[in-house]
């Protein structure tokens, strides 16, 4: 395959090569070479300039706004850490942190759990037309919305005529108040999440899996290894590099929720349900605290960046390579 | 390669051939079925019973038993969605979003990615490590000074508000980059010594050869923008400029007062192209999703 390419390519070069012997004057190389030094700022102006104008000057802008009190009626004032002060004793965005932080705790789990049992079962041996069935099916719920999700989810989850009560009186679970009560929303919104979003991990887990080598596997079931050993002694530590990423993808996602809450509870009841992301888009547009929502997003963005070195520094210490 | 597949052979020589262990693994591929299609019950379930639901008549919404299977299809809250909402202006802004973002991503993203990879320049590695910093930051923490920004211009509530800050993007000109440095090298080459200009050595060599990876550039742009609810619920005001989901979510009302089939079935026109796209380009979007995660 590599050789053919070769030949090709040095076929063409030669037949190239004679051409500009007859054609090009040595002249224009100079000028092709001045052109260059300009071109790859033409191919960049559109992605740089756009991204300077829309994500670079926002993201400096919402550190420097962090440190002013503003609703945009007035003028800004400088308040230093005020902001910060206020926002880490502020009972609803501490209640909000924490809720994001269970909320990330228990979704993760749910999703890496389910989609790493998922993804093996299906790896594993299975009839073809299966196993193209099982994986469109688990990744089927990427392609929609989260707010259509939601909108769903929501009658399904009703107390009195959800057909989640109704399945469940048939196992004798009296009707659950899901979406009137602290504990019964916070379920909703993580069910809902995890239903929409293990299938990415899924596919980060169905790639990892299908990058270990069969022989692997062979060497383990001479050496006497079965079902569930085999896994747990070959599959979990072979596939211990896409577990940290995925783990890393799922937190970060996690940490941003806001649609299915928003959608499903809006934060409630109480503050029940409230989410990080939720505080900075009411503090913001709500009640008009443009610093403080500032504020807000510059700590949850130190949280992201926190765990995202963390996980260079992990993937060096605990991770199996091959 | 020789060496594993003759390791290979010979690990299949020398295992016991038993006829025990096979039946055992038949009964557990059986299990494993039953199990896989417990999960899909659970996936699909849901997404069936928003179908069945919404083609029934209004009032038997919140009939139990539920329905999961469409028998006697009622459209009647198809014609109420048209009529209640202004779905047609709905789809539209939402397509003309999400394709203005999806064509502007793919050509913007390609050409970033090209001279990443392959135009040589001062502060390339420099300018490519802040771009790839920058999609550590997540859109919602920018939100704010993005909204100042659009009221700054004087594009607040019109759908450029959501167009132009969405196109320039770093994970498609990541991606980008990736599939031109898969590319072989010696083809530009070829070219500049046929007496191409850079210029036309991308367009003409490179760029059709990067189809691919625009499609999937493209199908992610159009997975995520058809369904994102944050962006638009902050920058759009009025209802002419609302978007899909948007309107959906008003549609069903705070307190979920909206008639049910009736959201149900805005629910599922708004996920007609998504399944299209699930249908045509479902490989493109696992690359895509996957891109970037060491694999």
């Amino acid at each position: 395959m590599s050789t053919a390419t070769t030949g090709m390519s040095t076929k063409r070069r030669n037949g190239a090569g004679s051409k500009r012997r007859n054609g090009a004057a040595p002249g224009s190389e100079t000028t092709g070479r001045q052109r260059q030094r300009w071109l790859p700022w033409a191919f960049l102006a559109p992605t740089i300039l756009g991204m300077g104008l829309f994500t670079l000057v926002p993201i400096v802008a919402s550190v420097v706004l962090a440190f002013f009190r503003w609703d945009i009626i007035s003028a800004p004032s400088f308040v230093g850490f005020d902001n910060f002060a206020e926002v880490v004793q502020d009972p609803t965005v501490r209640v909000s942190f924490l809720n994001t932080i269970m909320f990330v705790v228990v979704a993760v789990a749910l999703q890496l759990g389910l989609a790493l049992a998922l993804a093996i079962m299906v790896q594993e041996k299975l009839p073809a037309w299966l196993r193209v069935f099982f994986r469109s099916a688990f990744f089927f719920p990427l392609i929609l919305s989260a707010a259509s999700v939601s909108i769903f989810m929501r009658y399904l989850f009703n107390e009195q005529f959800g057909v989640v009560n109704w399945l469940l009186s048939f196992v004798g679970i009296p009707a659950v108040p899901w979406l009137t009560t602290p504990a019964g929303s916070a379920a909703v919104v993580i069910l809902v999440y995890v239903w929409q979003n293990f299938g990415f991990s899924f596919l980060l887990f169905i790639g990892g899996l299908a990058s270990i080598p069969t022989e692997t596997y062979e060497a383990a079931s001479i050496d006497g290894a079965t079902g569930w050993r085999k896994h747990l002694h070959v599959t979990l530590p072979l596939l211990s590099p896409t577990t940290l990423v995925a783990s890393v993808m799922a937190i970060i996602n996690a940490l941003q929720v806001f649609d299915q809450p928003y959608v499903l509870t809006r934060g409630g009841p109480g503050d029940s349900t409230r989410t990080a992301v939720m505080v900075i888009f009411e503090s913001a547009f709500q009640r008009l605290e443009f610093g403080q929502a500032s504020a807000i997003g510059v700590i949850l963005t130190l949280i992201i960046m926190a765990i995202t070195a963390a996980q260079f520094r992990l993937s060096k210490r605990f991770v199996f390579y091959q | 390669m020789t060496t594993t597949s003759t390791q290979r052979a010979a690990v299949e020589r020398l295992a016991p051939q038993r006829p025990a262990p096979r039946k055992k693994r038949n009964w557990s591929m059986a299990g494993r079925i039953v199990l896989l299609l417990i999960a899909s019950v659970f996936i699909l379930g849901p997404v069936l019973w928003t179908l069945s639901t919404s083609l029934r008549p209004p009032a038997e919404s919140f009939q139990l038993p539920p329905s999961f299977l469409p028998l006697n299809p009622d459209f009647s809250s198809y014609d109420q969605v048209f009529k209640q909402l202004n779905i047609m202006l709905l789809v539209l802004n939402s397509a003309l979003v999400t394709g203005l973002i999806a064509v502007g991503q793919m050509f913007t993203a390609a050409l970033a990615g090209y001279a990443f990879a392959n135009l040589k320049f001062r502060g390339r590695g420099a300018l490519f490590s802040i771009v790839l910093a920058t999609m550590m930051v997540p859109a919602q923490v920018t939100i704010v000074p993005v909204f100042m920004l659009i009221r700054g211009i004087g594009l607040s509530d019109t759908l450029l508000a959501l167009i132009l800050p969405a196109i320039p993007t770093a994970f498609g000109t990541f991606l980008m980059r990736q599939y031109f440095l898969g590319l072989p090298s010696d083809l530009g080459e070829a070219a500049a010594i046929d007496g191409a200009s850079p210029w036309r050595t991308f367009r003409s060599v490179y760029a059709p050869l990067a189809m691919p990876g625009m499609a999937i550039v493209g199908i992610l742009a159009f997975n995520y923008h058809w369904n994102e609810f944050f962006r638009p619920l902050i920058l759009t005001i009025s209802e002419q400029n609302f978007t899909l989901p948007l309107g959906l979510v008003s549609l069903q009302g705070n307190l979920g007062t909206g008639s049910i089939s009736v959201v149900l079935a805005g629910v599922i026109l708004s996920m007609i192209p998504a399944l299209v796209v699930f249908m045509f380009g479902q490989r493109a979007l696992r690359d895509g999703l996957t891109a970037g995660t060491g694999k």
